[in-house]
């Protein structure tokens, strides 16, 4: 949704050649505060990449360097970390799409013909975002703990061993990352399916089509724009999440991902230089998976 | 199976499938009238008191009224430069369009953690005093993208002939602007002002690199997790949740009112 949104812009190609001049009035505030609070907060954390301690200076006194030992250190120490984030992240992603497809296709194409319904059902998938997502956590976490019924009674048919805990395992950290983006997941979903053209599923069917072949060959290509959107939507935020995997919340020192090193060595340890280098690297990864995942998903004129 | 029990399944997944969405909040909700002491974790019993005594918690309307303030500065701000950007970028052709596409895409693209380390960096270079200010100026920055979004679906779906009209008509560039263009986007306007707060009144993670010592609601949660969550953080995030949800449902119920009758209209 948000992604596919600056896709096209068929307005433009009729627009008149007005004067630019206005153009770059309306522009020119956004834009300015865009390049000055993000553009150039880019800049000084490459900058903060490479400085180096000042000698004999305070903790988090650093100065202007080419340190590029700062991303050697960073990554030796935090690649289980980083190896982490990417993979929990995944797994959540294609879990979010697993649970969320039948979920947009019910509300997109089911239920079109019930518009109040379809309105209802819409609002209850986005009813999450409407109380903190820390406290949706947290409440994960209680009815997940060891005094908790779900515990209790997974101990009591033996699936889970008797000193055994679902908080602070990698399971419960991925369960929350997924659950937490299931709405980032099916709104988009939503928006292409809701669009869908049933006389497309209806020429399949009439072709002798298997239900499963139109669904992968006919559904599944026509809502493509909404599973880019999805998952880059799911994928991004949970690679770089570290509420889920923070010890107060669902993870524990074992499920750690780069998001948690980002935050100590920034905020406790004052370790600039290690925080800005492990966000350069999540941040190119990130760009070049985006790249490559949009590029073979059909889908360039992204931007 | 026949193609009608397939189709129940499908809906019975989903609404249990809503259900599970649903916990957390019923959770949350229940456990606002946990009748308990500082940690309210076990079942105690049923009580009002929480909700009588909401600002009794040190500290936790103070964190509230600055997310409420952080949120509404930040909408106003974020909600007037996405929309001048989405008019411009519909209705005007111009050089380096595909750069400010990229520009407005990337804030989008960058996980948080990163937009936060990266602001909390640049105000630590200048030297700024982390506070109000530095969440209010991080918090516009990451709603403009949004509200261009979806501000740009609004402006792009507008009749170009409505404001012709109002130029034949010898309007000049300003009437014809909040005479016609303004009150048309209103719609997408407010939804994209809806959206800002939102996302400002959620967000931890850049508010927790860049607030320095100032506690907003999220905020006043993440430190309270290590010690435990008093039950009045729930009061405070059932109401808003009750607010937000009266909201969508009279929006949509007026909506749906206005597309009957418009259609009784016409047909």
């Amino acid at each position: 949704m948000a992604f596919t949104a600056f896709a096209s812009t068929p307005a433009v190609e009729q627009a008149p050649k007005k004067r630019s001049f206005i153009a770059l009035v309306l522009l020119l505030p956004g834009i300015l505060y865009l390049v000055l609070f993000f553009l150039t907060p880019l800049i000084s954390l490459v900058i903060t990449s490479f400085q180096q301690p000042v000698l004999d200076g305070d903790i988090g006194e650093y100065q202007a360097g080419f340190n590029w030992q700062n991303y050697v250190d960073s990554v030796g120490e935090y690649w289980p970390l980083i190896l982490r984030a990417f993979g929990f992240a995944l797994v959540a992603t294609v879990l979010a799409l697993v649970i969320s497809y039948p979920i947009a296709y019910v509300i997109g194409v089911k239920a079109r013909r019930w518009p109040l319904l379809q309105s209802l059902l819409l609002t209850l998938v986005i009813a999450p975002f409407f109380i903190s997502f820390l406290l949706r956590t947290l409440a994960w976490k209680q009815i997940m703990s060891d005094e908790g019924p779900i515990v209790q009674a997974l101990k009591a048919v033996a699936i889970l061993p008797s000193d055994g805990h679902l908080t602070g395992t990698t399971f419960s950290v991925i369960f929350g990352l997924t659950y937490n983006f299931i709405p980032f997941m099916t709104l988009p979903l939503y928006a292409t399916l809701e669009r869908l053209d049933l006389r497309y599923i209806e020429a399949g069917a009439d072709l002798y089509a298997s239900p499963f072949t139109v669904f992968r060959k006919v559904t599944i290509p026509l809502s493509m724009p909404g599973i880019v959107s999805g998952t880059l939507l799911t994928f991004i935020p949970a690679a770089g999440d570290y509420i889920n995997a923070s010890r107060d919340f669902l993870g524990s020192s074992s499920t750690a991902m780069v998001g948690n090193a980002i935050e100590a060595n920034f905020l406790v340890l004052q370790n600039y230089p290690a925080a800005a280098s492990l966000s350069i690297v999540l941040m190119a990864v990130i760009l070049v998976i985006v790249g490559v995942y949009v590029r073979r998903s059909g889908t360039e004129d992204l931007v | 199976m026949t193609r009608r029990t397939k189709g129940l399944g499908l809906w019975i997944y989903t609404i249990i499938a809503l259900v599970f969405l649903l916990i957390p909040i019923a959770y949350t909700f229940v456990f606002s009238f946990n009748d308990s002491g500082k940690l309210n974790i076990a079942w105690q019993g049923f009580t009002l008191d929480k909700w009588l005594t909401v600002c009794n918690t040190q500290g936790l309307c103070e964190a509230f009224g600055n997310s409420i303030l952080v949120g509404v500065v930040a909408t106003v701000l974020a909600t007037a430069l996405g929309t001048l950007i989405a008019i411009a970028l519909v209705r005007y052709r111009f050089k380096a369009r595909s750069a400010i596409s990229l520009l407005l895409f990337l804030p989008m693209a960058t996980p948080e953690v990163v937009l936060g380390a990266g602001l909390a960096a640049q105000f630590l270079t200048v030297g700024a005093e982390k506070g109000l200010g530095t969440i209010i100026l991080a918090h516009t920055m990451f709603c403009i993208s949004f509200v261009v979004v979806t501000v740009k679906a609004r402006v792009a779906s507008l009749d170009p002939a409505l404001e012709e009209a109002g130029r034949d008509l010898y309007g000049s560039p300003g009437q014809v602007f909040w005479r016609i263009t303004f009150p048309l986007l209103i719609p997408g306007i407010a939804a994209a002002a809806l959206l800002s707060f939102a996302l400002s009144f959620d967000d931890f993670i850049i508010t927790n690199f860049n607030s320095g010592a100032v506690d907003t609601f999220p905020k006043f949660i993440y430190i309270a997790a290590a010690r435990g969550i008093p039950a009045q953080v729930n009061v405070i995030a059932s109401a808003v949740f009750l607010l937000a949800i009266v909201i969508v449902v009279v929006t949509q119920v007026s909506r749906a009112a206005r597309a009957k009758r418009l259609a009784r209209q016409l047909g």
